[in-house]
């Protein structure tokens, strides 16, 4: 049996949950087994709609004490439920709540892990799964030889699967240890999608000159519902919020489209963001590294092209 | 307050990744390698900080070979007391956190510290492992950490802002961005580091249950296809009818 451990963050699965549930349902499916989720707390709303994304049933630990999620406490929780219902696969999401409990969960379960695959596993000789190595300069096929096997997918690998209905809720009956960990606050910012889901991510540079300017890039990603970035030089002057740091010392992302506005391109941003389906490059300098690794260039000053692209996407929208 | 800090080695952020022609093994000719800089610059420097204000030692360990020891010695030279090398040429992050756990079980230290992540296998695991044996509280991607008594309240990055959170010691906690500055160590440092005690231990056994069979590298991009900026309605189009992404 694989067994989705569905996040319901505020009692809401993301996408990145949906998208670990038909993850562990196309992995039964070639297993010949079945697929179950597992969700925690007791403030999830429509568990029963994992269905939909290819969970036969769901199991939820009803218990207010896991609302909050620690590494410590998860692990015991999960896998306790994994014992009970005999799972031999635990499908987590790559997110900071699934990249805390893996290595956890691998160790208590004598598992091996591969934390962030981003394609199906290849079944011919093994259990094989890949994920991205070297700060996405790099792909590795790691081959897990334990009998119990524990992954976390990385957001965007796969699209959520929809064909399915939606199925019963069980409480599952599980010991849940106290936590030793206490969340004091939680300071997030609401109402838009959190980088590494993003679909669509809008990021700008230091050639956007000073804070003052990133109203062109707001009103592009929200033309385009994008979620905004931006690169470690403009994170470290404090023009943007850290979160909002790509590349290889801040979020790895793997949007379908990203689109770069005044930023160079040095190889440790490429090694967060070229794993994206679709990169654009808008730089004023033609030389600029950035566009040997872009699908589409645009050599132009970024005050005038950005509000002509969002003028554009506003007329393809309403027509 | 006595800490450990686990740091690896890895290539420089700015190496050229490349593999053996069957994709079997990382090519490391030419490859400058360097301490993991979460390790380096966060997570060493904030046990160093934390021991300069309230007394204790700062350990620190590694797993691997011999060539491992110029890296250690970095750690000494930039501060810390002492160093254990665990003398294996490691093959998953489950071995190197069954060895650090193996070595801690019986030293009591307060706090272990890891960088978020090695630059190399971006897994983020080590950390939860350790903690996970030790059977300790974890507190990952810590981006500021301060000490009250044995009560640490460290900030986290989580998705779209940071959390904060309360833990006593003993914990494991990883250090991203945030946590400390980093420290170019100084000749006196250096100079120092050269006597400074470092053990080599033996590993324990294990057998590892995942491991990477092979590399690629991924596939090139086709070449950049220049639109003209003062024809927007184009990118629109190509973005749409080609790309299919919007």
């Amino acid at each position: 049996m694989v067994l989705v451990f569905a996040e319901s963050p505020k009692g809401k699965f993301k996408k990145i949950a949906l998208e670990a549930v038909t993850y562990g349902k196309k992995t039964a499916e070639a297993l010949g087994t079945s697929c179950v989720a597992l969700t925690v707390g007791n403030n999830v709303e429509n568990a029963g709609q994992l269905g939909v994304y290819g969970a036969s049933k769901v199991y939820n630990i009803n218990d207010a004490s896991l609302n909050t999620l620690d590494s410590q406490v998860l692990t015991k929780v999960i896998a306790e439920a994994a014992a009970q219902l005999g799972a031999k696969i635990i499908i987590l999401s790559h997110t900071s709540t699934g990249k805390s409990l893996l290595g956890r969960l691998a160790v208590r379960l004598n598992a091996g892990s591969v934390p962030g695959v981003n394609a199906l596993p290849d079944l011919s000789g093994g259990f094989k799964v890949k994920k991205s190595v070297y700060s996405g300069k790099a792909v590795a096929t790691f081959q897990i030889k334990s009998d119990i096997k524990v992954l976390s997918l990385m957001g965007n690998a796969i699209r959520p699967d929809a064909s399915g209905s939606a199925v019963s809720v069980e409480n599952l009956s599980v010991n849940v240890p106290a936590a030793k960990v206490t969340v004091k606050e939680i300071k997030t910012v609401e109402g838009t999608v959190p980088l590494p889901e993003a679909e669509i991510v809008v990021s700008a540079g230091r050639g956007m000159k000073g804070p003052e300017n990133w109203g062109i890039i707001e009103e592009l990603a929200d033309v385009l519902g994008a979620t905004t970035a931006c690169s470690r030089p403009v994170a470290d002057a404090g023009w943007r919020p850290h979160h909002e740091h790509v590349g290889q010392t801040g979020i790895a992302i793997r949007p379908n489209l990203y689109i770069a506005v005044g930023i160079s391109g040095a190889i440790q941003h490429l090694a967060g963001v070229n794993n994206s389906k679709t990169i654009v490059v808008i730089n004023k300098d033609p030389e600029a590294p950035f566009f040997k690794a872009a699908d589409y260039g645009v050599v132009g000053d970024a005050f005038e092209v950005v509000p002509r692209l969002t003028a554009a996407l506003k007329q393809f929208k309403a027509g | 307050m006595k800490i450990l800090v686990c740091v690896s080695k890895t290539p420089d952020t700015t190496a050229k990744i490349s593999f053996s022609s069957d994709g079997s093994a990382f090519n490391s000719a030419g490859v400058q390698f360097i301490m993991n800089p979460y390790d380096e610059w966060y997570a060493l420097v904030r046990a160093l900080e934390l021991t300069e204000a309230d007394g204790g030692t700062v350990t620190i360990i590694n797993v691997g070979p011999a060539d491992n020891d110029q890296i250690i010695r970095k750690g000494l030279a930039i501060g810390a007391n002492d160093a254990v090398r665990v003398n294996a040429e490691p093959q998953s992050a489950m071995f190197i956190a069954k060895q650090i756990a193996d070595y801690a079980r019986a030293q009591n230290f307060d706090i272990i510290f890891t960088g978020k992540e090695s630059i190399d296998y971006n897994a983020s695991e080590v950390g939860a492992m350790i903690a996970e044996y030790l059977d300790v509280p974890f507190v990952s991607y810590g981006n500021k950490l301060e000490m009250s008594g044995n009560t640490a309240t460290i900030s986290r990055d989580v998705e779209g802002g940071s959390e904060v959170v309360e833990v006593a010691t003993p914990f494991v906690v990883s250090a991203s961005k945030g946590m400390a500055e980093q420290r170019i160590p100084n000749m006196r440092g250096i100079m120092m580091a050269k006597t400074k005690p470092l053990t080599v231990v033996e590993p324990t056994g294990f057998d590892d249950l995942a491991v990477a069979v092979h590399y690629q590298l991924p596939p090139e991009k086709g070449g950049v296809k220049l639109v003209d900026p003062e024809n927007m309605e184009e990118l629109v189009r190509l973005l749409h009818e080609d790309a299919k992404v919007i």
